[in-house]
């Protein structure tokens, strides 16, 4: 399997930090599953060979940590917070808006491959609420129409 | 040492807009909004000071008084290094509270294994949104931290650990490893003091429960993140079996103020056993939510009509919770307390990570407690029984009592079932799940009376909640 030369400085750099080679592993998946947009069986594969570990090792890691997936993903992941203090602020309205919008539910895709809606608990950005994540993106102090705004540009 | 406070520091309001953070940098960095900076007079600005200043470039950060902490403590014996950290009453800002310098003494002198250094910057607790900024405006200030950390237990590693949700975080933070080992601050020799010190940077991938201290050291290992059973306490046997401490990032980020500050001027910004400032996250139904650098026992009524502007709208304040969701609500009347870990714990609350969350007139308090309840039974590792079984129970008691079908007994019953998740787990996630449900149940009983024998929520619109039948007696 073939990385960018960025993943692979990096994994031989992180593989110096720690006394076991098992210590890159969780975010050496995440930065994996960056590049191929999900963790693919070859991928799975590929890392635990490396690693030294066996396949299961690897699955079982991948099971406990919620932004990892097995399953392929929209290109934008929308990542609506509904936790305690966005939902004070609308977070709920929020979902509800996109789910309508996007036709999909959580976890769901649009067929075109476009989005991906997820609702996930805190993000960190409860003095900010109600926010929203796209990848790795945040937006903050949100209402619908400000909403519609960032997921309309997205689409273009 | 309050020159130290105030020379050679602009305001974060002479800066004009929040985002002219980018003017300083020097890498290019990929684009991301800037979370929004507040302030207030009553600030005492120590950790945030350097907010809004550019410090994310070394230059800029050793402007502003940076690396001379570490440099101060180089010069220091270990011991007088945690001295100073004891004496300066400083306490974890995780949410435990446990004093800093005591938790660094527990660490044995001489070991056969490496020792090591972990800040925490897992969080994930809801309405803590604080170690984020300190990443995102002052990351040399960790660093500093964990190697002034490094110095007073006999360390030569230190770990930065960022939750994956974090990533540009974690790009800031990855840059300024890299410039201080750059600059020789890191590696080998550090400042010519012959010592040699490690600094790294690790990552999350999106878990609550691995911002628990043992459940960390395993997620760092490499594995899911299910809690190690205590005693031994990682500062004897930690990651990889070595002595570990493992500390907060804001925690982390207090010391070197401290080491420069000294500890006498530290512990009397805030209350006898509670040194200090923190970065409290005011969030919820407030006019001016934001994270806040306030000493230590500031009044919390202040802090929420006063600093954070009062309840919009023209609504009541019916409850807040004071310390991220794990910790107990109190109501309107009990809010007139210090915010510092004794007091607060007298009030029969927690201080817990200074997450402030304010709550309006109109929102139930069922709902809020089932929200509250879903996230732990999500986040719960599965490892331990009581909080396992616990929270899908509690979750599934509340969302059908939410939905108008819950019946009278099932009040009783939520109480005791958490009562008995209390103390019966390897970690306190079991306990941050059942504690608020006590204290909703308790204080706000007659509400959840109102949600009985199959009315509809009393604060939702009609038809708003899915109904649910109401089960057989």
């Amino acid at each position: 399997m073939r990385f960018s030369e960025e993943f692979e400085q990096r994994f031989v750099d992180m593989l110096g930090h720690y006394p076991t080679k098992r210590s890159v592993l969780v975010p050496t998946l995440l930065y994996a599953q960056d590049e191929v947009g999900f963790l693919s069986d070859e991928l799975v594969q590929e890392i635990a060979s490396r690693l030294e570990l066996t396949e299961l090792d690897v699955r079982n890691v991948i099971s406990y940590y919620s932004m990892l997936t097995t399953k392929p993903r929209g290109k934008y992941n929308v990542q609506v917070c509904t936790n305690i203090a966005c939902m004070l602020r609308g977070g709920e309205e929020l979902y509800a808006h996109c789910r309508n919008k996007l036709g999909i539910g959580h976890k769901g895709t649009t067929p075109d491959g476009t989005f991906t809606l997820e609702e996930v608990e805190c993000i960190g950005a409860c003095s900010w609420a109600p926010a929203v994540q796209v990848n790795y993106d945040f937006h903050e102090n949100l209402t619908v129409e400000k909403l519609d705004k960032v997921l309309d540009g997205l689409k273009k | 040492m309050i020159e130290y406070l105030k020379t050679g520091w602009r305001s974060i309001e002479s800066l004009g807009s929040n985002n002219t953070i980018t003017q300083f940098l020097n890498f290019p960095i990929p684009q991301f909004s800037m979370a929004d900076l507040v302030s207030h007079p009553d600030e005492v600005k120590v950790v945030s000071r350097r907010f809004g200043q550019g410090a994310t470039n070394i230059d800029r950060y050793l402007e502003l008084d940076g690396y001379k902490a570490v440099q101060k403590a180089l010069a220091m014996e270990p011991d007088a290094i945690i001295n100073e950290v004891k004496n300066s009453g400083l306490r974890g800002r995780g949410g435990a509270g446990f004093s800093t310098g005591m938790k660094w003494s527990f660490v044995p002198k001489q070991s056969a294994k490496p020792k090591y250094v972990l800040c925490n910057g897992d969080e994930s607790e809801p309405g803590t949104c604080k170690d984020r900024l300190i990443f995102e405006h002052d990351p040399h200030a960790v660093i500093e931290g964990v190697m002034i950390a490094a110095l007073a237990v006999g360390s030569q590693t230190g770990y930065i650990y960022i939750r994956g949700e974090y990533r540009y975080l974690s790009v800031i933070m990855q840059k300024a490893i890299k410039d201080a080992y750059a600059r020789g601050f890191l590696g080998k020799n550090i400042f010519g003091s012959g010592k040699d010190l490690d600094i790294f940077w690790h990552g999350g991938a999106g878990a609550y429960e691995v911002g628990e201290e043992s459940a960390l050291m395993e997620s760092l290992e490499g594995k899911r993140g299910i809690p190690r059973i205590r005693p031994p306490f990682p500062a004897v046997v930690g990651l990889w079996g070595g002595p570990t401490v493992i500390n907060n990032a804001e925690t982390l980020a207090s010391v070197p103020h401290i080491m420069l500050g000294g500890a006498d001027w530290y512990s009397k910004i805030g209350t006898p056993k509670n040194g200090g400032t923190r970065l409290f996250c005011l969030s919820g139904n407030l006019e001016k939510p934001g994270v806040y650098e306030l000493p230590m026992g500031y009044n919390l009524k202040k802090m929420i009509y006063d600093v954070g502007g009062g309840i919009p709208n023209g609504r009541e304040l019916k409850a807040v919770v004071p310390g991220g969701s794990s910790t107990p609500v109190l109501l309107p009347e009990e809010i007139d307390v210090p915010m510092d870990f004794d007091s607060l714990m007298k009030a029969g609350s927690m201080l817990g990570s200074g997450g402030v969350v304010v709550l309006d007139d109109t929102n139930c308090i069922v709902k809020f407690a089932l929200r509250t309840i879903k996230f732990y039974q999500h986040e719960s590792c599965g490892w331990c029984i009581p909080c396992r079984e616990g929270t899908d129970w509690l979750k599934k008691t509340l969302t059908r009592f939410h939905a108008g079908g819950g019946l009278k007994k099932d009040i009783d019953n939520i109480q005791y079932l958490s009562e008995n998740m209390l103390g019966r787990t390897f970690c306190p996630l079991g306990d941050a799940a059942a504690m608020p449900t006590i204290a909703f149940v308790k204080k706000f009983r007659e509400e959840f009376e109102a949600h009985l024998e199959g009315k509809p929520c009393p604060f939702e619109e009609e038809g708003a909640v899915e109904e649910l039948p109401v089960l057989a007696h």
